[in-house]
């Protein structure tokens, strides 16, 4: 670049600014990723994995990959039929329907445990209804498992239906009159056509998953070993002052996010894929 | 098979798409559908495809007879070309072609070889041989067009619908290609309906010219017919260039540029003659057209073959005669 | 006569939607304004109206609210250096864009409490200058920092990317200087996209839980956030009353997001 540049900023400022960003960029977001690291390390390698070996946490981890493995696929299906429906299709109130979707990202994560309780604990509208089939949902797995589903609700269809919008419906009328019927057509036509952005959507919607912490706060009741998810976990280590423990219990969910940055900073890079607001 | 369309209507809301359209597709027959954006040709053609429904008790769609403007897109047994193609990106050559031979249900599809088979000899039909490996993102816009007209004949189609066939290629491959698909048609005889909004195309390719204007059908027939005999004021300022001259008692004629004589101004004839001025001269192509300027201030659009050009050895400035057609035309 | 579709699938994809949707979302969040308003107006108000309430949601509209606007800032400068130059780890840049997002709320709380606390590494040096990190008003701000600037990055981002060149080439030709022509030509584009990542961070920071309870410290009436008074209410089994500081939370964030989505359609409207 030339400083004959007419579309660019002096040498000097360039610096200043590149250098600026990158302080921003140091101090916001990776000192504390660091951070995370360093203080599960601080009283060495034997804590570290003492922690992760300990049964609770154990019994943490398990209970979010279980969340997570339930309320992906379920919200990958919906977001799959709402992005086709939406797509595919004109009617009246689809728009609306559009920014329905969006719900769940103004609702507070408590707010989004708030709800199950209404329903669903002893004094809940459901309430009576569970006990008298011994039916347990708050403080419990299910509990855990709606109060996840509601707030990864919106992900894979946000990801699929700008995607397949801007796809057009062209290759599926084009499939319509060589003679497929439905599910042909959504399995040969557009399935291989949305794959990366699927993948996408439920990379997103799975760390999200297993990250939440706010709602499933507030419905799991913090019971040690049954119903506390790893991000629980890490709280209720940390509030007992067990800071080593709970920061490598911590890891791994950095760990986790690091991941999924990394797969979807490849998917960028394989597909030229435009970034969406999480 | 012979189409036959029958008072169809459609509305999209409250715009009117087409009105009270009929039309007779003869066997065999190459037709285009000609208009400008907004016509309807693009509509009656998704509607015979079935790619939208006519409004409902509005009329009816005959193929060979058979009332098909329920029968969903899938078992009528069209072929249907898009403007942009709408090739399967993901897939081959091959595997595009294929698919509506390998979607029929399992009773009805043929063996893996048989569908090999038929995709290598759709794929010389088109010209396309050895392109079968390819992907379409690989492929020119000429080739990816043969693409999905073989993909289309794959399933043995009654009937060949072609919307816009080349209006995304560049001027050259576009001649070629419509020259190719003049051979082609008469080639395989299949019943053919095509959408353009290129008059010269339509012209130069159909055996029946259909235009199309406002959701109605302004006029139907050989092209011939249609350029020489045109039925209103809009067909004849839509087929091709021509002059609007205001005639002395408040009408217009219409003259097309050849129809006018230049002859020399000392030739000049006042009972029938009009004197000009050439204000514009183009003479780089097979004739020459030029702008002339009236004794009234009106401007026509002349053109002559480049042998009268040099024989009158005109430039621009000079002064002519013009010998119009006496009829009036509308 | 219904409609015909020319594409299978429609009764059984919307529908499948419809439900989903209804159960999942619509139902539940019906029933939480219902519980609230069963508690009649006047209890509404005085609870919404209460000290401890007010103190909350002075707070909690605040500090998001000044997160939003420093985010923004912030936001700017980085958008403009990733999108406009080319530079060594430059990549790396923007994937740790999206670290908030990906992080769990937790893992942030945590640790940017430890940083930020009297004896963490950077709670430590501010202390010097009298600055109380974690556990203070303060610290809820820097922590809804971190969680909402990504929003601010990537709204401007594509913004900034489609911004071509040739105008300000024409700026150039029209005799503005390389600070005229950002200020004038270039900013005003930017401004739409950036009140709506204004308005996304600080719709996220409202409501955001998991980064700020660890930070806070959580003194009532000094360092409590709304979520914060919704779980204390639910950990007294008070449900009426978290009900209704959630509605009132959630009447501000829809509100919220419908003038987002009027912004997205005004600006769409005037990109014609």
């Amino acid at each position: 670049m030339s400083h004959l540049d007419v579309t660019t900023e002096s040498k000097p400022v360039r610096v200043l600014l590149i250098a600026t960003a990158g302080l921003i960029v140091a101090m916001l977001l990776l000192l504390p990723l660091l951070a995370v690291f360093i203080e599960a390390l601080r009283k060495g390698w034997e804590v570290f994995f003492a922690a992760l070996r300990d049964e609770a946490a154990l019994s943490a981890v398990t209970l979010t990959l279980t969340a997570a493995a339930i309320s992906v696929p379920l919200n990958t299906l919906f977001g799959v039929a709402a992005a086709w429906s939406v797509t595919k299709y004109r009617f009246k109130g689809r728009a609306l329907l559009i920014s329905l979707i969006d719900l769940p990202f103004a609702v507070s994560p408590v707010i989004a445990g708030l709800v199950w309780v209404l329903l669903f604990s002893s004094h809940g509208w459901f309430g009576k209804w569970l006990e008298e089939y011994d039916i347990k949902i708050i403080f419990a797995l299910p509990g855990i498992i709606i109060a996840t589903m509601f707030v990864t609700f919106p992900f894979v269809a946000r990801e699929l239906i700008p995607l397949m919008e801007s796809q057009g419906s062209d290759q599926e009328e084009a499939a319509v009159t060589l003679g497929a019927g439905g599910w042909q057509i959504f399995h040969r036509v557009t399935l291989p056509n949305i794959k990366w952005g699927l993948l996408y959507g439920v990379l997103l919607c799975n760390a999200r998953a297993m990250g939440e912490f706010g709602a499933v706060s507030v419905v799991s009741g913090h019971i040690r070993g049954q119903t506390n998810t790893l991000p629980l976990h890490v709280e209720v280590l940390y509030n007992e002052y067990q800071f080593s423990a709970a920061f490598a219990c911590a890891t791994l969910l950095a760990l986790l996010a690091l991941v999924t940055l990394g797969v979807k900073s490849a998917i960028e890079h394989f597909t030229d894929h435009s970034r969406s607001v999480l | 098979m012979s189409i036959s369309i029958q008072s169809i209507h459609k509305t999209f809301g409250s715009y009117k798409a087409l009105d009270d359209v009929s039309l007779e597709v003869p066997d065999g027959s190459l037709t285009a559908l000609l208009g400008p954006s907004g016509s309807g040709k693009t509509t009656l053609l998704r509607i015979v495809a079935g790619l939208e429904f006519a409004d409902p008790g509005s009329g009816k769609i005959l193929f060979h007879g058979e009332n098909v403007v329920n029968v969903p897109a899938g078992r009528r047994q069209v072929g249907f070309v898009f403007q942009n193609y709408a090739l399967f990106r993901h897939m081959t050559v091959a595997q595009n072609i294929a698919f509506g031979l390998t979607v029929l249900p399992c009773k009805l599809k043929p063996p893996a070889r048989t569908i090999r088979e038929r995709v290598q000899e759709l794929l010389h039909l088109v010209r396309l041989d050895g392109l079968d490996q390819r992907r379409p993102d690989e492929l020119s816009g000429g080739q990816r067009q043969r693409v999905a007209l073989a993909r289309a004949l794959a399933i043995r189609p009654k009937v060949l619908l072609l919307d816009e066939p080349f209006g995304a290629l560049d001027a050259q491959v576009r001649k070629d290609l419509r020259r190719w698909l003049r051979v082609f048609h008469d080639e395989i005889g299949l019943t053919t309906l095509f959408v353009t909004h290129d008059q010269e195309e339509a012209l130069e390719l159909a055996d029946q010219v259909v235009v199309m204007r406002n959701a109605r059908i302004e006029q139907v027939g050989p092209p011939q017919q249609i350029y020489d005999k045109p039925r209103t004021p809009f067909v004849y300022e839509f087929l091709g260039n021509v002059n609007k001259l205001a005639t002395p008692n408040g009408s217009h004629q219409y003259i097309r540029p050849h129809e006018i004589e230049v002859k020399f101004a000392a030739e000049y004839d006042p009972s029938q003659d009009r004197l000009a001025v050439v204000q514009h001269l183009f003479s780089a192509g097979p004739v020459a057209a030029m702008s002339v300027r009236l004794d009234d201030g009106q401007f026509l659009e002349v053109e002559i073959t480049r042998k009268q050009l040099d024989e009158l050895a005109l430039s621009e400035g000079d002064t002519v005669a013009l010998g119009l057609p006496q009829e009036p035309n509308d | 006569m219904p409609k015909r579709r020319v594409i299978p699938g429609f009764g059984l994809s919307l529908g499948f939607t419809l439900i989903y949707l209804s159960l999942l979302i619509l139902i539940p969040l019906a029933a939480l304004f219902l519980k609230a308003a069963g508690l009649g107006w006047h209890e509404w108000w005085s609870l919404l109206g209460s000290e401890r309430v007010l103190a909350a949601a002075k707070l909690t509209f605040g500090a998001s609210a000044c997160a939003a606007a420093l985010s923004s800032v912030l936001g700017v400068i980085v958008t403009w250096v990733l999108v406009r130059y080319r530079f060594p780890g430059r990549r790396l840049m923007d994937a740790m864009i999206d670290l908030p997002f990906a992080l769990p709320t937790a893992v942030a709380g945590i640790t940017l409490t430890t940083l930020y606390a009297p004896n963490g590494w950077v709670g430590a040096y501010l202390a010097q200058f009298g600055i109380k990190g974690a556990y203070s008003p303060f610290g809820v701000f820097i922590a809804l920092n971190f969680v909402g600037f990504p929003f601010v990055v990537r709204t401007l981002q594509p913004v900034l990317e489609d911004f071509t060149k040739e105008t300000e080439e024409a700026a150039a030709t029209l005799g503005a200087g390389r600070w005229v022509t950002v200020w004038r030509v270039v900013f005003p584009m930017m401004v739409p996209a950036l009140i709506t990542g204004f308005t996304l961070a600080f719709a996220r920071a409202l409501g955001e839980y998991g980064s700020v309870i660890f930070i806070s410290g959580n003194l009532p009436m000094k360092t409590e956030i709304l979520p914060l008074l919704i779980v204390a209410q639910l950990e007294q089994f008070n449900v009426p009353a978290a009900a209704v500081i959630a509605s009132g939370m959630l009447i501000v964030s829809f509100m919220l997001l419908l003038s987002i989505n009027l912004l997205q359609r005004w600006l769409d409207w005037h990109k014609r």
